[in-house]
Formats: C-alpha cells, structure tokens, sequence
C-alpha cells in the first residue's frame, strides 16, 4: 500500500527549537537547521521528503506553529464525481 | 550546459508542481482560530503551549468561543488571557476555582473554566479547589502537574515527586520531613460532587490526542450540568528541572508518570456502557 503524502509548514518565526517535533517525527523528516530565527532560536526545517501529513509534529509543538497538509484519497473524488454524474441523469444504484 | 541547466530547471518546475500538496482542500491540521497570534512566553517545550492550543482546538470545534469564559491562575500560566481569543479573568493565587464559581453561578449558561498549575491548585488553593469540588460547582477545572514551582524559579511544590531536586529541597524531596507528594486529583475524585476527573499527558501525539478528548468532555459535562469537571495534565518544567525538552519529557515518562499514573480516576459514562 502506498503511503500517503503530506507536506508541513513550520512558521520559524513561532519555532522555539525544542526539537520536540524531530522526536514525535516517524519518517524522521525533520532536522534542526543552521540558521537562527529573529529571536535567536535554531529553528526546525523538513528535511527528508518523506512526510505522510500524520500531525504528530503538530501536535507536539507547544508553539502551534506547524500547519500540516495531507493528500486526500484520490479515489474518493473520483467516485463523487460518478455519483454526480449518475445524479444528473437520473439513475439510482441498488446497494 | 546550457541546455541542459535549461532542462533541469524545467524538471525542477515540474517537480515543484507536481509535490506541493500544500493546497486548501490538503489542508489537515493549521493554528486553531481562538489561539491568538501573540507569541507565547512560555520556555521552548513547556507543555502549557500544548494545553493552551488544545483548549482553543475544542472551544473551536464546539463553536463556543463567544460562551466561554476562562479563569487564569496565578503562576507560568499568569498571561493565559493574553493568548485564548475568549473571555477571561484573572484569580488571586489560588483561588480561580472560587472566582470561577461566582462567574458560572451568575452566568450558568456560559462555559466556565480554570486552569491552574499545581503551587496554584494544590498548595495555596488546596481549600477552594477542594470546596468548589465538594459543591460540585458545574465548572471545569484543568490542573497542569509539572511538579514544580515554575515562575518563581523552581521551588518545591506540593507535588514535587520523592527524591527530587528543586531550589528548596536541594537534596531531593525527603518525604519524612516534608511530607509525600499531593495526589489531589485522587483526592478529588472521592469528593461526590465532581463527575468526571481523569488525568492526562501532552508529551506524545496520541497523548495530546487523548487530553483534547478530556478537556473536549469536560465541557460537553459542564452544558449537560453534570458537576465539576477535573482535568489532570502531568506537564514538564524544563527550564526547573534543568533539562532540555527531550530530556524532560523522558523524564516525565520514566519518573512522573508511574507515580501519577494516566487514566480516568472517575467516569460515570464508562460505567453504564
Ligand atoms: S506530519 Fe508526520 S510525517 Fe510529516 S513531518 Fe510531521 S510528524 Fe513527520
Ligand atoms: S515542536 Fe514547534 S517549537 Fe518545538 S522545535 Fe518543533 S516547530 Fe519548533
Ligand atoms: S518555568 Fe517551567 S512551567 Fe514555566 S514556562 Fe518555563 S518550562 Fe514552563
């Protein structure tokens, strides 16, 4: 089964550098980087792009500073889009 | 060469366009809309930032923010107001129970909680947390237990576990002189006027998940008038403990939570099920 892709975005200018994300990470995606934010703390960039989108790093952050995306089932919106499809001439599928 | 940079830079476009996912409809988790944008004051990896931004989750998602009115303690947690987008006031050291029972007794529609760290909640409100408990007052309580004096610079508290270092017991807690740690959440949940008491952890995902659910009760309790609601958060101290987050969460697992163990303490709904 393919894993499901997801994406993060870390606001640095929120990030505190307590590393409490890298260690809620299962893909191990993230790393401290080199640079410092405006406050002076090492803040945190992805650095692997294996991310499945799982919200652990979320919601760890004391900070609430990660905004966390995940592929939706393709699938799905393709069944939607049947349905409609079936809706707008009129037949009914027997479950 | 020139091609092919040409050409590797078409690639990288592709590639750019082909992977961002970070698109509205992929949008999973973001800053909840109560929690405002004030940075917080908090020390990096103290969990009152987790609490905090669970507490905003769930007025969210109940749609409350407009009938919520918080409480905040003395203590780490002194600026809560400064941060949750609701109505809130501030309690003399220890008693935001009691102010909380005066705001939800003239406002029993409103959604009412406070939240108190433990040298608030068990030492100096010892009475009123326990009064306002005993009344079953139709409030929420949410206790962080990080076991230790946070603000004033680390010194024992009531919940400070045997053996541990802090500015006063500098040889650790010896519990012949100065007493075992207060479990007042087991204490509380032998008092018939509370309904549902339970405690909690932030330091894991599944463990932050868990504490919205409680908290996510609690107010679900409060509007059906259930009774008090009690919310233990076990939580760290990095900065008093003297360690790094890592480390205090490690801590916070290896140490505190065998002696505060997780878990409801008092759930009638589990019971009829
Ligand atoms: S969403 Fe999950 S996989 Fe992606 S960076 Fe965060 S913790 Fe790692
Ligand atoms: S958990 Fe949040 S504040 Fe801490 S390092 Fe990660 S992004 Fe920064
Ligand atoms: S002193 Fe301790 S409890 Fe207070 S903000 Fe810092 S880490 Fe958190």
């Amino acid at each position: 089964m393919a894993k499901a892709k997801g994406d993060i975005v870390i606001d640095i200018e929120r990030c505190k550098g307590c590393e409490l994300c890298i260690e809620a990470c299962p893909q191990d995606a993230l790393e401290v980087s080199r640079q410092v934010n405006k406050k002076g703390y090492l803040y945190i960039v992805k650095v692997e792009d294996t991310c499945t989108g799982c919200e652990s790093c979320a919601l760890v952050c004391p900070e609430g500073g990660v905004t966390v995306y995940r592929v939706q089932n393709k699938k799905k919106t393709q069944v939607a889009q049947v349905k409609n499809i079936t809706s707008d001439i009129n037949i009914t599928v027997k479950e | 060469m020139n091609e092919k940079t040409m050409l590797d830079d078409d690639h990288y476009e592709n590639v750019i366009r082909e992977e961002s996912v970070c698109t509205s409809e992929n949008l999973v988790y973001e800053r909840p809309e109560t929690l405002l944008d004030t940075p917080l004051h908090y020390c990096p990896g103290c969990g009152h930032g987790v609490v905090h931004r669970i507490i905003a989750e769930v007025v969210d998602e109940l749609g409350i923010q407009e009938e919520t009115i918080g409480v905040a303690p003395v203590g780490c947690a002194v600026f809560a107001y400064n941060y949750l987008n609701i109505d809130m006031s501030e309690a003399a050291h220890g008693r935001a129970s009691a102010v909380a029972t005066g705001i939800k007794r003239v406002l029993p529609e409103k959604y009412v909680f406070s939240y108190q760290g433990d040298g608030d909640l068990a030492a100096i409100g010892t009475g009123e947390t326990i009064h306002t408990c005993n009344r079953g007052e139709n409030l929420l309580i949410i206790f962080i237990n990080n076991g230790i004096y946070g603000m004033t610079g680390g010194q024992m508290a009531p919940t400070t576990l045997p053996g541990m270092k802090s500015t006063t017991s500098p040889f650790g807690r010896d519990v012949k002189s100065m007493g075992a740690p207060l479990k007042i959440t087991d204490l509380v949940a032998q008092l018939p006027g509370t309904y549902y008491v339970t405690r909690q952890s932030v330091h894991k995902p599944a463990n932050v998940r868990k504490t919205k659910k409680a908290i996510l009760k609690g107010f679900q309790f409060q509007k059906e008038n259930k009774g008090t609601c009690f919310v233990e958060v076990v939580s760290n101290c990095p900065s008093n403990w003297k360690m790094t987050p890592l480390e205090s969460n490690k801590f916070l697992e290896d140490q505190m939570l065998p002696f505060y163990p997780l878990g409801d303490l008092k759930n009638p709904e589990r019971k009829e099920k």
